[in-house]
This record gives structure tokens, sequence and C-alpha cells, in this order.
């Protein structure tokens, strides 16, 4: 099997994905151009070489529907012999897109390809392409369909973390990545996102809240105590889960993902590919894995996954030096380090999704890059990345410097 | 004129016809196979003939009708099994398919004929009946007090199947329409209207002349679902807003009815799939639906206990024949405590007079006290007027004096549970009441034929068991002594048809029917929690099973001490090997360690805050000897647990003849003590399940949890001849 290296990897800051967010104004289209064009730019990249863009998005209606991929493909001028294809892995998108880039590689049928995401969350809105899943009985009753929100504080509740333990997680990211920022730990991926004049639209994550406290957070009310039990999905978690005798509702938006709009772009390739290119490769896709796990829990798939991803790269927890989890909530990394018992100082060492904030598709593609970044600032050798996704799954890859 | 047996027909000077359903021989008109022949005629005479311009359908009885014939809708399921057998699944299952969607294709037929139809519905109208008027254009309901409609089908396992769930779900907002097919409801008028069910309401005899107006003003033939500019009232399934509604729709269904409702979950599936389809596919959809629920167990067993069985017991299917009439009109209730005073009322709410007596005047007036409370609350509700306050109240006579009891028919007394104050005051009411005066006596734990012995007429001597809360338990276990004479059982049967309530007749046996059966359910519970199974995963398995409270709630409710007491009581009696030890071991902890008693000193099982809802003890995991990971704990062995070990106690009633007919172990199981009642009740779920089925899971529990699982003889021997309890009792009274 021929390896696929990674060849350089960016992003766009994440705007608040509300109408007063800096990215509001920017088309889900443009937000995927601005990441080709970097990479195009960043790489002095002969766009033409690249053989395939494999883009996540998880709502691709309206504005981001039918083949998002193909259309940022030629606003960004690669020219119409790039094809591009779009997909949908819920919030694991972005790394899914990386993965089945590097898979064509590693197959030898394709010597240079992109993979990312795209989702501008204030434009097309979260749950805009519906689905079957939650609404048709005959999927969501069997499949114990809960909001994400009550499956995190399930999770809260099955596994002993209190209130005080997930609004502590999340003032530990904000800190994290206020920190990472101030460093400019981030500075060799961020893209600024601009307009036509080339003026400056957004260059720096807009969702963050450094001065965030217990005290600030204590002050916020769950948000899913009504829903939970007006709309029955209490009853349906402790159905699923009949160990519990009710749940616990401890997460709001501060110890939650933030709503953003944003996109992510890797450039990954054979070795000949890059060579082509005139690319040095900056780190090898070791193992990737995706994989179902327990239905209304819904966000513990990185714990089973990041064991499966170990195995296929035949390694243990112990040889990995970074672990980058999406923090969709508080309660979804606090299980990862404690199932897979992890020293919390390598795991989202920047921050994560809770202090800047997780674009959906684009997040796995993001998640990917940060890791690689502290890798090399570390001059570490190897990082995990894993996401928990909707409706029960978890996909997770294994990078390697070289 | 056409002439129908079934209806009257008849067209008058402005071209509008009245098709008047009034079935002959019959105190209310159902749904045959002739009432739809005919009906099918009527639409086709109207649809046909150019002179008429509409039709008005209407009652010529007291009511409109109660729906669907249940017993035409089961021999459809014979005549299937026949076919299958006959002729393979397939088609036996066209054959199905096909006629049990004939009502439906009718309505629809009636909707679409070119025709304006419209309903003029007076008095009950429910089920297939209210469909009727569901798929006429136009619906008029009398505003007399007793009109209802609805669609109750839900409450037997079934759903509405002609129809019902398209047109609702046409007419209402989504989350509205299926709370209103989930619950079954029965609707007044004007709720009715304002539902969008209906468009008018008016004066009973004024209903036909406003359908014939609306006619004659040139009402549409055409349904609003089927003019191409129909909006849903939700909008599309697939919307913003339907992604507010199905989500919780789901989860609600799931809260509601543990999974175990199959025609619930069918209304739900005929309402998504429908509104997404043109009219006719939409209720080909609902028709297939239908099909698979008329065939399903849980309906046959509904239908059986809650519809057929029970009607029959209301209706005193035990009450010896040769027995002469009752004419009771005078109570007495000896002991005005909780139990007493809430008989009393609830006999009083019948409108018979009632004498309550206590040892002074002053106790006796708190019990009646109790009366105006629940009146009160009525009122409150908007349920009941001053007046009927006061009347109620002026049939209740408090006193201390035993005469007044002499010109009572049936006494019943509700004294303490101890002989000699029981003894005592038998003694004392059978010296003032008259020699035809029934005595019954309200015990729950100490046998009918022991207290008789203190009588010195055991022939006329009963057992009435009410149980607590009695305003809200509609079951009553009628309990026969030794010497229990059929006079008094036919009083006793009399009384509880009068309160509207419905009587089980059960032979004398410590702890009669009910009790037994719920003593070992909450004993699979104590014994579940020593086993070390979570106590969350123990209550959860319960509701899961069916249940309506899991075991140790409902122990907390009532008493954790009554339960060591009766356990003490059982093992003086019958020795240690009566009772189990860890259960002992538990109880004594709990009662005499810790002094948790249950609710009602906010402490047993559960915390009971005094704000805030309730919640398990959190040191009840100390008690527990070991603790199991709930991921390997068979969720599904625990739900049987918890049902089997109380179908074996029916069973063992019956093979103990404490319970003589299965009609009321089922019912009293579900009125009793709310046993799953998709199942049917107690006995019905060994029935459907299969003797030698239930018999082999007795065997594999029994291994593994002890002896109280061994099948006993009746069901080894049901086992292996393939007999079911009711056929035994079919058998039984053929012999």
């Amino acid at each position: 099997m021929v390896d696929a290296f990674i060849y350089d990897a960016v992003r766009t800051p994440r705007g608040r994905g509300k109408p007063d967010g800096s990215l509001h104004e920017v088309p889900t289209v443009d937000l995927a151009v601005t990441t080709l064009d970097a990479i195009r730019e960043r790489n002095h990249l002969d766009p033409k070489l690249v053989e395939d863009v494999v883009l996540g998005n998880v709502d691709p209606v309206g504005e981001a529907g039918g083949d998002i991929a193909r259309a940022a493909v030629l606003k960004a001028g690669f020219g119409k012999e790039v094809p591009g294809v779009q997909i949908n892995r819920f919030c694991a998108s972005g790394l899914d897109a990386v993965a089945l880039a590097a898979s064509q590689v590693m197959a030898g049928m394709k010597d240079l390809a992109i993979g990312g995401g795209v989702e501008s969350m204030s434009r097309v809105g979260m749950g805009a392409s519906g689905g079957a899943w939650p609404v048709d009985p005959g999927i969501a009753i069997a499949s114990y369909f809960l909001p994400q929100g009550i499956s995190a504080d399930l999770i809260a509740t099955k596994y002993g973390f209190s209130r005080d333990d997930v609004d502590a997680y999340a003032v530990e990211s904000q800190k994290r990545a206020a920190k990472a920022w101030d460093e400019g730990r981030f500075k060799k991926s961020i893209v600024p996102v601009k307009d036509i004049n080339g003026l400056t639209l957004l260059a720096r994550d807009e969702h963050m809240r450094p001065s965030t406290d217990m005290q600030s957070l204590g002050q916020l009310k769950a948000s899913f105590t009504q829903m939970g039990e007006m709309g029955g999905f209490d009853a349906v978690a402790t159905y699923a889960h009949p160990d519990v005798e009710a749940v616990n509702h401890v997460h709001h938006a501060g110890n939650s993902s933030g709503i953003v709009d944003g996109a992510s772009a890797v450039l990954v390739g054979s070795k000949e590919g890059g060579a082509k290119a005139g690319l040095k490769p900056r780190a090898r896709l070791k193992a990737f894995a995706s994989l179902g796990s327990d239905l209304a829990l819904m966000l513990t798939g990185p714990v089973e996954v990041s064991q499966l991803v170990l195995k296929k790269a035949g390694m243990t927890t112990k040889d990995i030096d970074l672990f980058e989890i999406n923090e969709a909530f508080s309660a979804v990394v606090l299980r990862y380090l404690q199932a897979l018992e992890l020293d919390p100082a390598k795991v989202n060492v920047n921050g994560g999704a809770i202090a800047m904030g997780h674009p959906l598709g684009a997040t796995g593609g993001m998640l990917l890059g940060t890791a690689l970044d502290e890798l090399e600032r570390t001059g570490k050798r190897t990082a995990l990345i894993t996401l928990c996704v909707a409706a029960g799954m978890g996909t997770a890859a294994i990078i390697e410097r070289v | 004129m056409t002439t129908f047996t079934n209806f009257r027909f008849e067209v008058d000077a402005d071209g509008i016809a009245l098709a008047t359903w009034d079935m002959p021989d019959r105190s209310m008109n159902v749904i045959t196979p002739e009432v739809m022949e005919e009906l099918s005629q009527i639409v086709e005479k109207v649809a046909g003939d150019a002179a008429i311009k509409g039709c008005v359908i209407t009652s010529g009885k007291e009511t409109f009708s109660g729906g669907a014939d249940l017993n035409m809708l089961q021999g459809l399921g014979a005549q299937y099994a026949k076919l299958a057998k006959e002729k393979g699944e397939e088609e036996a299952m066209s054959f199905f398919f096909e006629e049990s969607r004939k009502l439906s294709l009718l309505y629809r037929r009636l909707e679409t004929c070119g025709k304006p139809f419209a309903a003029a519905v007076n008095g009950v109208c429910l089920g297939g009946a209210f469909e009727l008027a569901l798929s006429c254009h136009f619906r008029v309901l009398s505003d007399a007090d007793s009109t209802r409609v609805g669609l109750p089908e839900i409450k037997v396992g079934l759903f509405p199947g002609a129809g019902g769930t398209q047109r609702v779900a046409r007419l209402m907002q989504t989350g509205d329409a299926l709370q209103m097919l989930f619950k079954g409801e029965q609707l007044r008028s004007l709720m009715a209207r304002n539902m969008g069910l209906a468009h008018a309401v008016a004066p009973r005899n004024e209903i036909v002349a406003i359908a014939k107006e609306w006619i004659k003003g040139g009402g549409s033939a055409e349904a609003a679902w089927d003019n191409k500019n129909f909006k849903l009232p939700s909008n599309k399934v697939y919307s913003a807003a339907g992604m507010q509604i199905w989500p919780a729709a789901n989860a609600i269904y799931r809260r509601e009815t543990q999974g175990n409702y199959p025609a619930a979950y069918a209304i739900l599936e005929a309402v998504y799939q429908g509104l997404q389809l043109p009219m006719d596919q939409a209720l080909k959809v609902e028709s297939r639906w239908f099909a698979k629920i008329l065939r399903s167990k849980e309906a046959a067993a509904m239908i059986r206990t809650l519809f057929v069985s029970m009607q029959e017991l209301n209706k005193g299917a035990r009450r010896p024949k040769d027995a002469p009439p009752t004419n009771l009109k005078k109570i007495g209730v000896v002991g005005a405590g909780f139990m007493g005073a809430s008989v009393a009322y609830v006999t009083a709410n019948a409108g018979l007079d009632v004498v309550l007596i206590d040892r002074d005047v002053e106790a006796a007036e708190k019990g009646k006290a109790h009366s105006h409370k629940l009146m009160t609350d009525q009122i409150m509700k908007g349920r009941a007027k001053t007046a009927d306050r006061d009347a109620l109240l002026a049939r209740i006579k408090a006193s201390a004096d035993y005469n007044d009891l002499s010109d009572c028919d049936l006494v019943i007394e509700a004294v303490f549970e101890d002989p000699k104050v029981k003894a005592e005051v038998i003694a004392k009411v059978e010296a003032a009441i008259r020699p035809d005066c029934i005595f019954a006596s309200n015990t729950s734990t100490l046998p009918i034929s022991g207290l008789a012995q203190s009588s010195k007429r055991p022939d006329e001597f009963i057992g009435i068991h009410f149980f607590s809360p009695v305003e809200k338990m509609m079951l009553v276990e009628v309990i026969l002594g030794k010497k229990t004479g059929d006079k008094a059982l036919a009083a006793a049967l009399d009384y509880v048809r009068l309160i509207k309530k419905t009587p089980i007749v059960v032979n004398d046996s410590r702890g009669f029917f009910a009790n037994r059966c719920v003593l070992a359910y909450i004993l699979e519970g104590h014994l579940m929690l020593t086993e070390g199974v979570p106590p969350a995963m123990i209550e959860n398995a319960g509701k899961q099973a069916g249940m309506p409270v899991g075991p140790l709630s409902l122990n907390d409710e009532v008493g954790v001490d009554l339960g060591l007491k009766i356990l003490k009581a059982t093992k003086a009696q019958l020795g240690e090997a009566a009772i189990i030890p860890q259960q002992e071991a538990l109880l004594t902890r709990l009662v005499e360690q810790e002094g948790r008693l249950g609710r009602k000193n906010r402490k047993g099982f559960y915390d009971y805050p005094e704000s805030g809802p309730k919640h398990l003890w959190p040191s009840l995991m100390d008690l527990q000897p070991k603790h199991l990971d709930a991921e390997t704990i068979d969720m599904q062995e625990l739900k049987a647990r918890l049902l089997v070990t109380q179908a074996l106690e029916a069973a063992r009633t019956v093979e103990e003849g404490v319970i003589t007919d299965p009609r009321e172990a089922d019912v009293g199981s579900i009125l009793g003590f709310g046993f799953a009642p998709f199942t049917g009740g107690a006995l019905s779920y060994i029935d459907f399940m299969g003797a030698k089925v239930f018999v082999e899971l007795c065997k594999s529990l029994q291994a593994k949890h002890g002896d109280r699982f061994a099948p006993p003889k009746i069901l080894i021997d049901m086992a292996a001849s393939g007999g079911t309890f009711y056929g035994r009792a079919e058998a039984r009274k053929a012999a």
C-alpha cells in the first residue's frame, strides 16, 4: 500500500455563527475557496495536479447543497479538470474527507488530493438538511434519537461528571485557547478571510471568551432541561440506559462547542505526487478508522474508535504524544479522558471547540492541522485526532511526523 | 323510495336526503357488514340520483354510535387464520388486507362521490362512527351534555383504521392530532369544534336542519385535502416545523408506551407516512398498518380483557342467576378512617344513602369531612356544582349509634385490621341490623372465613375489598367465605355495580388475589436489589415491563414496614421456609435500623424531599452486598422476572381455586395493580405466550433464581396439553 503524506493544512478563523458574526456575509462556497486558494498559493501548487477535492459538509442544502466541493473548485479557479465531491458523516465529515482523499492515494489511484470541509452555520443553519434519523418513527424510535445535548447530559450522568466538572473543563479550554492564540501557536495554519477588496473580514477566532470562569459559567442555566422533560427525551435516555434514574442536565452554551462558520483544507498525496509538485511532506497519515457506538450516549464513539485506530496502527495510547478530541460538549472529553485513562496535559493542549467553536463539517480538517502544528512546535512525533459523531459514530486518525 | 333495514332514507322537497341510522332490535347503532352494505347503497343512490343534492346522516337513537363491532374485526382474524392454513400466508394476507380496509374505502367513496354529505351527531359518536362523521364534508354536533366524539381505539390496542389518522392529522396541528389519537379521549361538542373536528354545535333538535341548510347553501362536496391548494396544518413533515414536532413525538411515544403498544406506534407511522402522500395513498398506508395491528396479539389481548371481559363482569357475569334482584338504598359503613370515609364517599356519590359509624360522632364527622373535601376539589375543577356537594353530604349520616344501621340493606365494616376489634364490631352490627341485611368486611389481610366465625349468620357474610385510593381504583374484590351464600354475593355484586366499579369474585385465601401478585412483584424487586442490580435499573425494568411504577416505588407507597409485618406474619404462621432470608434482612435493616417506612415518613427506598421530585435513596447502594456492572445485566431477564413472578402467582390462585374465572384474574390484574395492560392481564400473558414457552421460561428462571419460579402443576399440565386458561375455563363451563 502507498503511504499517504500530509503536505499542508490550513483553516479559516472561526466566525461567530450568528448574523452579527464576521463571516456571516461570506457565502459557504467562498469560505471553501479561501482555503483552496491558500493551499495553492502557499505551496506554489499547480492546481491541475490535484486529482480530487473532498469536502465535508453537514447541512448540504441551499447554497451548500448540490456538491459544494465542485463549486468551490471552480470558483477557486482550479480548472474544469479538477473534480470535487462532498461527503457527510456529521461532525467528523472534515476528518473523513481527509481520510477519503488519503484512501485514494493509498490505493494508488491518485497522487495528490485535498480533503477538508466547510460549514456556514450562520447562513445555512444547523439541521437545515433535515433527514429521516430524528423524524421518521421507524428510525428515530429504534435508534433512541436524542438531541445531542441530552446525550451529553446522559454521558455526564452515567459517568459521574457534575456541573462543576463540566464547567471546570470549559474554563480550561478557554484558558488554553487564549494562551495558544496569544503565543501565535495557530498562525501557521490560519488563513484570514478577506473581502473582494482585500480587506480582512476575520483573522482570529472570534467565539472565544478568555475571561470565562466558574462564576460566570455558574450563572448559565442548563440548556436541555425543559427539552428533556417536555420533549420526552429524558425518558428515552433512561430507557436506553436504565441504570440511570434521571438525567442530570449540566450542559449549556458555555460548556458546549460554539456555533461558528469556517472551512479547512488538507493537502495529501503520495511521495511521488509531492515530489512532482516540489513539496516536502510534513507528516504521514498512519491510520484512520470510523465505527458505530452506543446510540443514546451517541458521543462516546471516540473511545472505541481510538482503540480501533490504535490497533490498526499497532500502537497504544502510550505511543501517542498528543490527543485532539473535538469538544462537542465537556462531558465528551471528560469521558474520553476517563475511559482511556489519559493525562489531561496531553489532550487538547491548545483548547478546542468549547472556546473556539465547531463549524461542523470543517472541524475534522482543522483539528488535524492544529495537532500537526503543535507536533512541529514541540518537536513531538505522533498525534491522534478524533471526533464524536451524531447518530452514535466516531472517527479517528493517527498522524506521525516524518 | 329505496328501503333499508338499518337506515330510514327519505328525500325532502329541496332534494336533500336524510339517512337516519336506526338499527332494529338494538339499543345502539353499531357498524356491521350489513350496515356497511346499506351505507354503500345510500352513497351510490345519492351519487347517482340527479334529483338528490346531498345527504345528511344522523341517528334515530338516543345516541349516534359506539363504532365498529369488535366481534366483526375479530372474526376477520379467524378467517385469516383459516385461509392461511388452507391457501398460504400470502393469499390470506391479501384477503385480510382488502377486507380490513373495506370501511376505509367506503368512507373514502362517500367523501369523493361528488355529492356533499353532512353528519348531524347527537350523543356518543366514537371510533368507526366518528370516522364516518369525519369523512362527511360537514359535521354538526348537538350541544347535549351526553354528546361525545372521539377515537378511543387505542384503549383496546387498536387505532383508527378507517381514515381517522389521516383526516384528524389534516384537520389539526400534527402535535395536537397525535395527542388526540394517542389519548383516545372522548371530547365534548365545544371542545371538538374548537379543536377543528366539527363545524358547528347546536341544540339537538336543530342539528339536522343545520346540516340540511349547509347542503342547501351550496356546501362543497370536496374535502379540503382533495383541493390542490390544500396546506397541511403543520406544514410539510420535512420542514422547520416538522423538525420541531417529530423528534419529540417519537420520544414521547417511547415515554408513554415504553415501546409496548404497537397500535400507538402504528399511529405515528400512519400519520408520518400519510402526511407525505395524497389522500388515497395515505389511506392505503393507514390500512397496511391497520391490517398489521389488527392481527397483533396485543390487540387481541386488550380487546378480550379490557372490552369484552370487563363489560361482562360489569354486567354481572358472576351474579348467581337464581338470586332475586336486590334493592339497595341505604348502606352502612362502620369505621370512618381513611378507607371507611372513602367508601362512604363513593357510595353517596352513586346516589345511595350512607350511615357512617365510628366510636364517637366527632370521628364519624371527620370521616364525612373527607367527602366534603373531595367534592370541593371537584367544584374547584369545574366538575361539580355546590348543589351537588350539598346533596351528596345530605346523603351521609355521621353517627356513633349502631342503631342507625337498623334500616340498612348492606353494612360494610372498615375498622382496624385486628380480629378482636372486627369481632366486636360484627357483634354490634348484627345486633342492630335487619335480618335480611348483608354484612361485608373490607379486610385486606384477614381471611373472610375466619372473620365469619364471629358472625351469627355466616351465609350473609362476605368480603368487599376496596383498593386505595378508593375514589380512583376501579377494582373491587368480592371475597367468598366458606359459608357465604348466593344472596350475599348478589348484593355485593349489585352494590359494586351501583358504585360503577368492576367486581371480581375471589374465594377466600391469604391475600386474596391482587395482593398476592403485588407482593410477588415487590419481592422480586427486593431480591434484585440484594443481588446487586443498580436500584434505578430495577425500577426502570418494572416500568419497561409495562407496570405503572417500579417495585421499590410501589413498596414505598404501601409502606416498607407493612411489607416487613406481612413477612413476619408469614414466617410465624408458615415457618422459615416460607420466606426468603435476604428479603427479611433487607426490610429489617430498612425499617428497624434506618427507620425508612416509605412515603409516609418521606423515607423509604426513595427520599421524598419537601420540594422537588422523589429520588432513590443514595445509600441504598451501601445495603447491597455487591454491585453488578449495569452493562452486563440482561434487561430482558429483569423485565421477564417482574412479570413472570406475578403471572405465576396468578396461576397458583387458579390452581388453588381462589380464582375460578380467568377473566377475573385478567381484569383484576390490570385494574387492581396495573399489570402490563398490553398483555391482556396476568393469565393472558401466559396464554398468549403459550404455556409451553412460559413453563420453559419459568424453568430457566428457576435454575438461576430459585424455586419461587417453579411452575405449578396446572401450568406443566397445560404445557403438555397445549391448553390455555381460557380454554380450560370454557371446557369446565361446558362440562
